[in-house]
């Protein structure tokens, strides 16, 4: 621990490094926010392979923004038909992949980190279910970090309707109509979001625009919101007790550890596992079995010509399945309505998990057995949703257990994990939690 | 109780597994075979480019098959001027419309396009291009068992044969073109091939560049681990 508090010998040494320091340092707190969040920030000692996703979920977002940035280059927002016949945006994508110098590599990475980017916050915030992550007092840390989770949505629909292939047009005509079901407002609310009465140009444009400035915009406040709430109470741990109860005759906990150089040099291992995983896609299978990159993508939007089957992007298929299981009009309002507010619902109950969740413990390892059988029902249902999402509602288990109903029963499975939270985890057995975190 | 949950998440890889529609030949792999992709792109030029375009592409990167440009310029260029154009048909997208009821796509990415849980685009297109029978009902008077009621005639017909659907609605050979049924799916499998270099011609280096990658990656690991080790070696 000796390394990182060495700020000192540089300003009292008279050297040029030192005397530049302090001078910065008299203006803008560089040293101060260098310890606060790094060399003295203590992490508990005691984080295992679920604790990797947060920072990959950092290195993800640093990976889009780069490339989005190079790609932004040479893409063109433009839904009108080239000399050719074929839309000036669908053209634009294709002379990045040939004629652009490592233009391919750019795409690939950020098609690629498209799905990384959920697959990375998925598990980040399963890691938060396994421990309690999201328990007092950390609440506001996971009401910020469903709020990314909706953004990521927001900036990964917008994103995939830039390539202008088929799937980007009818993925995103499905979608903008879904508000249209809204009563009173609907038919000009989604007429004011597309622009236009089709998805055309004008949505193109919009969804340019929001894809590369205002959602990122929103979404690095909300990390920066997100981290600094983290700092602010500390992190959790996997056995779930709080490090800052037990401290050293410096003040400093005793199951802690500066997150630099510790968590830092870890870290760079869980990158360059995670960069193995990512360039053996990028490399070797980009189209990721028509799951990362659809194929019906590769032909340019025909307005006149819908796919057979539409399907959304994997990332969004277990939310496409709650959308689709409400086939049931209420109080006079079309099911289509009912299957929005679901949809929606299914996202924002995750921001209520802090409140629902009554147990006398936040980590797994001392919960009982009610909470560890409903949370692997849980993943297992959102796996099923997810699966079941990227099929036509007609689809069928083996070719006869039909999909629909199933779906239906774990959308109400999905909701009533939630809902019954407050019950279960309450009469839930539970083992007494350690005094200091265990190895 | 892992064992199960393992089972039960892998449940729908399995379920995915099950039910095919139409059952695709497999196209012969030719990638990195220079002789069979000028072959293709042979044939490509002279059948599918009078009508189809391939508008992505550049006729300067038919040099990465092994051509000289002056090659590329004699025998695959009948249209453009200038090696660096992109494949275009002659016509204009909207005369095509008016001639043929709607514009013959694109095929620089038809090989990717056309891939499904059935089997690779280059499946799909060599099944396609061998599976055109005589119909009396179409316009063009030629139907496909893999794309029905397809807008566009066999136009390598001359060189199959005529095909027609018999009673078991299998293919049978009614009259033989100029090529045997042999040199014939070799024709296919080369054009078929090239279509697929055409959607992705970076795909060799593509993969190339992927081992270079992953062998740094591999040596940057053990950095990574034996720094992390040092580090950590007095937290307990």
């Amino acid at each position: 621990m000796a390394s990182n508090t060495n700020f000192e010998k540089y300003k009292s040494d008279g050297s040029l490094q030192g005397n530049l320091l302090e001078w910065f340092d008299a203006r803008f707190p560089a040293t101060s926010m260098w310890r606060g969040h790094l060399s003295e920030y203590y992490a508990p000692k005691n984080f295992n392979f679920w604790y990797f996703f947060g920072s990959l979920a950092m290195l993800v977002l640093v990976i889009q923004i780069v490339t989005g940035i190079f790609l932004v280059m040479h893409y063109k927002p433009d839904a009108s038909l080239n000399e050719n016949g074929i839309p000036v945006a669908f053209a634009s994508v294709e002379y990045i992949m040939r004629d652009v110098n490592w233009g391919w590599l750019i795409r690939y990475m950020h098609s690629t980190g498209a799905s990384a980017f959920f697959v990375v916050v998925y598990l980040h915030m399963f890691r938060g279910m396994l421990y309690g992550s999201y328990r007092q007092p950390r609440e506001l840390i996971w009401v910020f970090g469903t709020l990314i989770f909706l953004c990521l949505m927001a900036e990964a629909f917008m994103g995939y309707l830039l390539p202008w292939g088929q799937m980007s047009f009818w993925g995103a005509q499905v979608i903008v109509n879904l508000f249209s079901a809204i009563p009173l407002i609907g038919e000009p609310l989604s007429l004011w979001i597309r622009g236009d009465f089709v998805v055309g140009d004008a949505t193109l444009n919009r969804f340019f625009s929001f894809h590369v400035i205002a959602v990122p915009l929103v979404l690095l406040g909300l990390i920066a919101a997100h981290i600094l709430a983290l700092h602010e109470v500390g992190s959790n741990n996997p056995d779930g007790v709080e490090i800052k109860k037990r401290k050293d005759v410096h003040g400093n906990p005793l199951d802690g550890i500066p997150f630099h150089p510790y968590y830092t040099v870890k870290d760079i291992v869980g990158v360059v596992v995670f960069l193995m995983v990512f360039s053996i896609i990028v490399f070797f299978a980009p189209e990721g079995g028509g799951y990362f990159l659809e194929y019906n993508n590769f032909l340019p939007a025909d307005p006149l010509k819908t796919p057979a089957h539409i399907a959304p992007v994997w990332y969004f298929t277990p939310y496409y399945s709650l959308l689709r299981a409400m086939v049931w009009p209420l109080f006079g309002i079309d099911a289509k309505f009912w299957g929005v507010v679901l949809m929606g619902a299914g996202v924002v109950i995750l921001a209520f998990l802090p409140w629902l969740d009554r147990s006398p413990v936040k980590s797994i390892r001392y919960r009982g057995p009610i909470f560890k059988t409903l949370l692997t029902l849980f993943v297992i249902s959102f796996v099923l949703l997810g699966f079941l999402g990227t099929k036509p509602p007609s689809y069928a288990f083996f070719g006869v257990i039909p999909g629909a109903p199933v779906a239906q029963f774990l959308t109400a499975y999905y909701f009533l994990f939630f809902l019954t939270m407050p019950w279960w985890s309450k009469i839930d057995k539970y083992k007494p939690e350690p005094d200091r975190v265990t190895m | 109780m892992k064992k199960l949950l393992a089972a039960l998440l892998f449940a729908p890889a399995l379920a995915l597994a099950a039910g095919a529609a139409i059952h695709l030949d497999k196209a012969p792999n030719v990638q990195g075979d220079n002789a069979a992709l000028q072959s293709g792109a042979r044939t490509f030029v002279n059948y599918c480019l009078n009508c189809h375009g391939a508008s992505f592409a550049r006729y300067s990167r038919l040099t990465e098959l092994g051509l000289t440009e002056q090659q590329v310029r004699d025998n695959l260029m009948f249209t453009a001027e200038k090696i660096g154009e992109t494949m275009r048909v002659a016509a204009r997208p909207e005369e095509q419309k008016r001639w043929f009821g709607a514009a013959p796509p694109d095929l620089t990415l038809i090989a990717r396009a056309r891939s499904s849980a059935d089997g690779s685009g280059a499946d799909w297109l060599y099944t396609y291009l061998r599976s055109f029978y005589v119909d009396e009902k179409r316009p063009t008077g030629w139907n496909n068992v893999v794309f029905e009621n397809v807008g566009m005639p066999h136009v390598l017909g001359q060189l199959q044969g005529v095909q027609v659907l018999n009673k078991d609605h299998k293919l049978e050979l009614l009259a033989p073109g100029s090529l045997s049924a042999a040199d014939y799916d070799k024709l296919i499998g080369d054009l078929v091939g090239f279509m697929v270099w055409l959607a992705e011609p970076h795909a060799g280096f593509r993969k190339n560049l992927g081992f270079g990658v992953l062998a740094f990656l591999v040596v940057f690991f053990g950095f990574a681990y034996a720094l992390k080790k040092a580090y950590w070696k007095d937290v307990k």
